[in-house]
């Protein structure tokens, strides 16, 4: 495990350059504040990937819904750093974060910052804090009760003397600047057998000993589930998260009054009583409406059949999947016919289609999100896996025609056919078989990848999917999977026949 | 009148040998020119020149008296019909298709395309109903004859062939020889023929030209070559080959 160099001061460094002021973007942030509000745009609010930022999202959205505010929650949408981005690229309005993470991981320093303070720094990036929710959710090392009675472990300075111990870490503690790296600093902690896992799974990898430390919410409803025991921070290395929401200053003022009626009341036995109650019943709707009074329906949103909701998941998949690959095939088999000129263009449009096909799927998302036009959004999808779906079309479609014998090509000129037509009535034509394959293995791939959409908010099967391992929910995972993968085998069907009206009948003898 | 094609100083050089030397020649118009020589004397390359698939380095090549150049190319490639070794059918489309390509292309009135191709069924004794099938449907021979029907479809003033008959075997080739010869005598179509066979060249040609390393050698008759020939290499070309050419 690397120590990388941590950048200090990132925020001050970011608030210096905006410090001019900048007539353009003061133009177009009111402007698009105008358009906005005229439209009555719902609010939308945004949650990170695990149990309790799904049920503080409900909540706010709820509590919107109950001023007549309209509001949407797009839930389970990444780490910080997305919902940071989508937040100041006005993808999303507001969502719930700590008071630790947004003074470590947002701007970046390590100073202990009052709330205040952070307040100011914010409102420079035109977005506000309410007052803490009313609990405090640190990070806390938690392990077996059995093995820690058994050990004598009661804090984590206890952990120094057992080095066989093996520990397994959410990605994002791993990376943190108060997660694992300056944790084992502090404590001189010996274990070298560290591993990274999702948070879901590390409880499931925890109970059947796979791993036995992890890192753990302090009001994670598992706690109390899996009979774990949070160890002492007793040098007090982990800062305070006191849960608030983070909202656009632009927001209208009623919307901020309705989010602000929230501080101040939840306290950690509430929330870790909505949050195991979120697990047990797998609707965090239902854990949200727990909260207000009497537990009323909220009107937004009725309970889904199961079949409304594979088909809303089903029809969102096609749209991501369709979409990109046509996109891909109008791109691709143009640039594929460049391609097969050879050349340096050659050389460089074939290598440009690799390089983006090496870059895993998660990474191109995650890079995707900054830029301006994309943020956290269906076209951000739709751009992924059209990048993803290039490769194969271009390349089929460059060795297809390449691959066409020199004496049938020259004979084509030697009959005086215009190139247009050339391509078209003949060399098209030739490598048909080699273009539809490409465009084949596309789609098949990008029924898969589009799984993957989910995790920035885009929807499809992979809603499902994720919030079955956030949950550890088999059932709730193999919702999302089995159609996903009929999906891929009718898609391959489809193009198997499609080849038989494509491909002249000629080639196929 | 004057020649049909007319090269003058042309050369071409590959990146690594040259392959046509300074070449002067003219291809007079009704008669069977044949071009021969051993394998990579440019014979192939003077014929690529003509039909535009590769462009001379130095010197001009002129059709029907206008010079040749990538403005007008494919309008005089229309005027020339070629058939390659291999005939160069287009497997995706049908017999009748291919030989049809051209005119549809060109926008030929349904009428006269198919009296055109009755006639030519009728000049290469291909079935009617093979035009249906698809080249990987047909005998070697046949899609000669179908590849010979699409270079005469649009009636070219020049008929290029390299190496037509090479593929096939022998009896094929035998009986496609004799009535190549007769459609052209019938046509009194121009052609250039390109063959590495003397047997074959003194069958078809009017006039040979014999090639060797980028040159051209010699040319004239059989007869002249056998009687006069201009150098050692002549000499020998006619004598390795004439056990056949006499038998």
């Amino acid at each position: 495990m690397k120590l990388l160099p941590r950048p200090r001061l990132v925020g001050r460094d970011r608030r210096a350059r905006r410090g001019e002021p900048n007539g353009f973007s003061l133009t177009f942030l009111i402007l698009f504040a105008a358009v906005f509000s005229a439209n009555a745009q719902p609010v939308i609010v945004g949650s990170k990937k695990f149990t309790e930022s799904y049920v503080l999202g409900e909540i706010a959205k709820r509590t919107l819904n109950d001023s007549s505010i309209p509001a949407e929650h797009r839930q389970g949408m990444g780490g910080t750093i997305i919902l940071w981005q989508a937040l100041r690229g006005r993808q999303i309005d507001a969502y719930p974060e700590y008071t630790g993470t947004i003074a470590q991981e947002i701007l970046k320093t390590d100073r202990k910052l009052s709330l205040n303070e952070i307040r100011d720094v914010l409102a420079e990036f035109d977005v506000g804090a309410t007052e803490p929710l009313g609990f405090n959710n640190t990070y806390a090392i938690v392990m077996r009760r059995s093995e820690a009675e058994q050990l004598g472990l009661h804090t984590i300075s206890d952990l120094r003397n057992h080095p066989e111990l093996k520990i397994g870490l959410t990605h994002e503690f791993l990376d943190r600047q108060d997660g694992w790296q300056p944790l084992r600093t502090r404590y001189a902690l010996p274990q070298e057998n560290v591993i990274g896992i999702d948070h879901a799974l590390g409880y499931a990898a925890l109970k059947n000993g796979s791993i036995d430390v992890k890192d753990a919410y302090s009001t994670d409803a598992k706690i109390a589930e899996y009979d774990l025991v949070t160890l002492e921070d007793d040098l007090q290395f982990f800062p305070r998260y006191e849960a608030v929401f983070l909202y656009r200053l632009l927001l209208p003022a009623p919307t901020i009054t309705a989010l602000r009626k929230l501080e101040g009341t939840l306290n950690e036995t509430r929330m870790i009583r909505l949050n195991a109650e979120a697990e047990r019943t797998k609707n965090y709707t239902h854990a949200a409406n727990s909260f207000f009074e009497g537990g009323r329906a909220s009107t937004m949103t009725a309970g889904e059949t199961f079949l409304h909701k594979l088909k809303r998941w089903t029809l969102r998949h096609l749209e991501l999947a369709g979409a990109s690959l046509l996109l891909s095939v109008l791109v691709g088999v143009p640039l594929g016919i460049f391609a097969s000129r050879g050349g340096t263009l050659g050389q460089v449009i074939l290598g440009f289609a690799s390089v983006v096909q090496t870059i895993p799927s998660l990474a191109l998302l995650a890079l995707l999100v900054p830029l301006p036009f994309f943020g956290i959004s269906v076209r951000t999808a739709i751009a992924a896996l059209f990048l993803y779906g290039l490769l194969p079309i271009v390349r089929n479609t460059a060795s297809g025609l390449q691959d066409i014998p020199r004496a049938l090509r020259e004979s084509a000129i030697a009959l005086g056919l215009r190139p247009i037509a050339r391509l078209w009535q003949i060399y098209l034509p030739m490598a048909s078989r080699s273009i539809l394959a490409g465009i084949k293995t596309s789609a098949v791939i990008n029924i898969g990848t589009a799984t993957l959409a989910a995790l920035i908010g885009a929807g499809g099967l992979g809603e499902p999917i994720l919030s079955g391992l956030n949950l550890n929910d088999h059932v709730t995972i193999l919702e999302g999977a089995i159609p996903a993968a009929l999906l891929a085998l009718l898609v391959q069907w489809l193009f198997d026949l499609l080849d038989r009206v494509l491909i002249p009948k000629g080639l196929r003898l | 009148m004057s020649a049909l094609v007319q090269l003058v100083d042309v050369s071409k050089r590959y990146a690594d040998a040259s392959a046509l030397h300074s070449t002067n020649l003219a291809i007079e118009r009704g008669k069977a020119t044949v071009l021969i020589g051993p394998s990579g004397c440019g014979k192939s390359t003077l014929l690529r020149l003509i039909i535009g698939l590769i462009t001379p380095d130095s010197g001009t090549i002129a059709f029907d008296e206008s010079q040749i150049t990538p403005a007008n190319i494919d309008t005089l490639r229309r005027r020339i019909g070629y058939v390659i070794q291999e005939g160069g059918l287009f497997p995706h489309l049908t017999a009748r298709a291919n030989i049809l390509l051209m005119a549809r292309y060109l926008g030929k009135s349904d009428e006269e395309m198919r009296t055109h191709l009755l006639e030519l069924c009728e000049l290469t004794r291909l079935s009617n109903n093979l035009l249906s099938r698809y080249p990987i449907e047909l005998s070697g021979g046949q899609r000669q004859r179908v590849s010979l029907m699409r270079a005469l479809m649009l009636s070219p003033e020049l008929l290029l062939l390299d190496e037509p008959l090479g593929a096939l075997d022998p009896l094929v080739r035998a009986s496609l020889q004799k009535e190549l010869k007769e459609i052209f005598a019938r046509l009194r179509q121009t052609t250039l023929f390109v063959t590495h066979d003397l047997a074959e060249a003194a069958y078809f040609g009017d006039e040979i030209v014999l090639m060797n390393e980028g040159h051209i050698v010699q040319q004239g008759s059989l007869f002249e070559l056998r009687e006069k020939p201009a150098n050692d290499f002549v000499r020998e070309f006619i004598n390795s080959q004439r056990a056949l050419v006499l038998t």
